[in-house]
């Protein structure tokens, strides 16, 4: 069964559209993670699932029911900000009981949904405490400890780690994949713009750009097959290389011809009217390897070497007509700067783009 | 070497410091002590020069009936103002702090008041309080049918007359401050409350106004002091009558010491209104403090 439904959502602010025609189906129990870059319209859409913001086209659904116009309490979400917001004046206690005491339920059931939510969130201890005593991890689990309390069908997380340093985004990020571990029934959303985030959280991805999703789909999905260049470059790091090519021969595998480099044979089919179309060539910083082969399908001088001990960056000079390309290798390599490398790729793992960024495999 | 440093580091900060303690001084320590000593002597006059008379001043100060009188008034006076300027400052400033077309203009004229002088001020609202053809009465006649009111000229309307202008000055002036406050205040919070189900009012009950309360306790302080410090506007519209009806402790202790040259009672007469004011403001930190949420 569908948990969240959006139909056609969009959203106008006077005559600037920030977001159009948004359809996305979201299933029970899923853990959905929103990523774009800034001002993609990615935390306006979460927003306007949450009823924060007014929705200006289209429908929005949750278990089945039209949500547009039904204020955000009695959508049966709950929402953990990036800023936390808990109420600076109430205790931790006070912060996750808030909801329930102004619905004016009885004593008891809001202690047992506060004890439990805090058990959950090992915040036993600070219950008493004002949330200024305690530190930002701490708050933020405060914070979805509220969410919890009132258990809803949607959790809708807007950027919670952004606030956070990186050991404590860490070990958040590990809390929440547990979290969503123990509530198998709950629709999670989630939007941040750290690709790290969405890879190891999501269920499903959606990457937006511009106000349009770009794309929908698996983590490994989205790395292995993207769509279009755009999200082949958002996700991955380094951004994958592309090359500057033509197609030269068409059928069940095409081959594309380089100004500055060997002819290459890749396994994706192509038809008869690509003939002789300008293309790009896409390729992972990571499948790249050095080789001694003549035909490698990059040759070019080092201009920087970025050692991390477990992986080595290359950042070449020339290949490509003048734009970078980059060639992560696993390990420590002795590669100086200055030094010409050879590096080829498993024709399995290249892409094709043509010229509106749209990858073969996908037409 | 180290000692010198030290010495030098130690003149530079009382150099810093001089400016600011000359002005402070000779305003306000020195005179307030001085009106402490005064208030044991008897008032100098013409080749008579003054002499200690222990607490006789503050005998005939108990036992003087203006005294009492103008410090009720004073009471009343606070009562009146300090509530509603405070009240009138939050409700003006919720407004103008929402989405509202014309909003820079509705913060300008409400805080218009604050910039005239209240002499100036006073002047205008003498018209509007004339018997006869004032605004209140042509208001009042027009809409109601009620006779001509002397407002200021009545015993029982002139305090509340002085009031009304008091209100009207102030209540701008604190609504800069809740302005200020509620700007600084986060978004999320309310949205964060208006998720889990709170509406306006328990918003505002809730988490707003206990997220105001460290300025509505510096406003109030401001408005106790104000109380007792805004004459101003008496001179003009009242002169303290009729028969004292609407003058305050300041307006009598400057009747007491530049109208009938008094200065050892007057001196008395601050002391008393400077103890006043220091068991007030004491008072108010400590019945706030409990509520007063700093973040």
């Amino acid at each position: 069964m569908s948990s969240v439904s959006l139909k056609e959502v969009g959203k106008s602010y006077g005559r600037v559209e920030v977001l159009r025609g948004i359809n996305l189906e979201i299933e029970t129990g899923e853990l959905i993670v929103f990523v774009g870059p800034s001002g993609c319209g990615k935390s306006t859409l979460l927003r306007m699932i949450a009823g924060l913001e007014t929705i200006t086209a289209g429908d929005l659904s949750i278990d089945d029911e039209r949500m547009n116009d039904v204020p955000p309490a009695q959508r049966g979400i709950a929402m953990v900000f990036q800023t936390y917001a808990l109420y600076p004046h109430m205790s931790v206690r006070d912060n996750m009981a808030f909801g329930m005491k102004i619905a004016k339920k009885p004593k008891a059931e809001i202690e047992a949904a506060v004890s439990k939510a805090a058990r959950i969130l090992q915040l036993e201890p600070y219950l008493d405490r004002l949330p200024k005593a305690l530190s930002g991890g701490q708050r933020q689990r405060v914070a979805i400890g509220r969410a919890i309390v009132r258990d809803p069908k949607v959790f809708l997380f807007d950027e919670p780690l952004s606030n956070l340093d990186a050991a404590l985004r860490v070990a958040t990020r590990i809390e929440i994949a547990h979290l969503k571990e123990s509530m198998p029934d709950s629709t999670m959303i989630y939007v941040t713009h750290d690709q790290v985030e969405a890879m190891t959280l999501a269920d499903r991805i959606v990457v937006l750009n511009g106000g349009n999703i770009e794309q929908v789909g698996a983590p490994l999905e989205l790395y292995e097959n993207p769509r279009n260049v755009f999200v082949a470059q958002f996700i991955g790091s380094p951004a994958m290389n592309l090359l500057d090519a033509t197609v030269t021969a068409t059928g069940t595998q095409t081959t594309v011809g380089r100004a500055d480099g060997p002819a290459v044979v890749v396994p994706i089919a192509s038809q008869a009217s690509d003939q002789a179309r300008p293309v790009r060539l896409g390729v992972r910083p990571e499948d790249l390897v050095l080789t001694e082969a003549e035909d490698a399908l990059i040759e070019a001088e080092v201009d920087l070497v970025e050692a991390l001990g477990e992986t080595t960056v290359l950042y070449l000079k020339g290949a490509n007509g003048g734009a970078g390309t980059i060639a992560k290798l696993p390990g420590i390599h002795p590669v100086k700067k200055g030094t010409r490398v050879r590096l080829k790729a498993d024709p399995a793992k290249l892409h094709l783009f043509d010229e509106a960024g749209i990858s073969f495999r996908h037409r | 070497m180290r000692a010198w440093k030290l010495k030098r580091d130690w003149v530079t900060g009382w150099l810093l410091l001089l400016p600011a303690m000359v002005f402070l001084f000779a305003f306000t320590h020195i005179p307030a002590v001085n009106s402490l000593i005064n208030s044991f002597y008897s008032t100098p006059r013409g080749k008579r020069a003054a002499k200690f008379i222990g607490l006789d001043n503050y005998e005939r100060m108990i036992g003087d009936p203006v005294f009492w009188k103008v410090l009720g008034n004073n009471l009343w006076f606070a009562m009146g103002t300090i509530p509603a300027s405070v009240g009138l400052a939050l409700v003006m400033a919720l407004w103008v702090n929402g989405r509202l077309p014309g909003r820079g203009f509705a913060r300008m004229a409400f805080f218009t008041p604050t910039v005239l002088p209240l002499i100036a001020v006073a002047n205008i609202w003498l018209f509007f309080y004339t018997p006869g053809f004032g605004l209140f009465d042509q208001l009042f006649g027009g809409l109601f049918g009620w006779s001509s009111t002397n407002w200021l000229g009545s015993p029982d309307t002139a305090l509340n007359a002085v009031i009304v202008v008091t209100i009207w000055k102030e209540a701008g002036f604190f609504m800069i401050f809740y302005l200020a406050a509620l700007q600084a205040m986060p978004v999320s919070l309310v949205e964060a409350a208006r998720v889990e189900g709170a509406n306006g009012w328990t918003i505002f009950w809730r988490i707003t106004f206990p997220l105001l309360m460290p300025t509505t306790l510096f406003v109030s302080i401001n408005a106790v002091i104000n109380s007792f410090r805004l004459v101003d506007h008496i001179f003009i519209l009242t002169d303290g009558g009729p028969d004292n009806a609407s003058a305050v402790l300041l307006f009598y202790i400057y009747e007491i010491a530049f109208k009938f040259w008094e200065t050892g009672y007057a001196a008395t007469l601050t002391v008393a209104l400077l103890v006043l004011l220091c068991l007030l403001a004491i008072g108010q930190f400590f019945l706030f403090d409990r509520k007063v949420h700093y973040k």
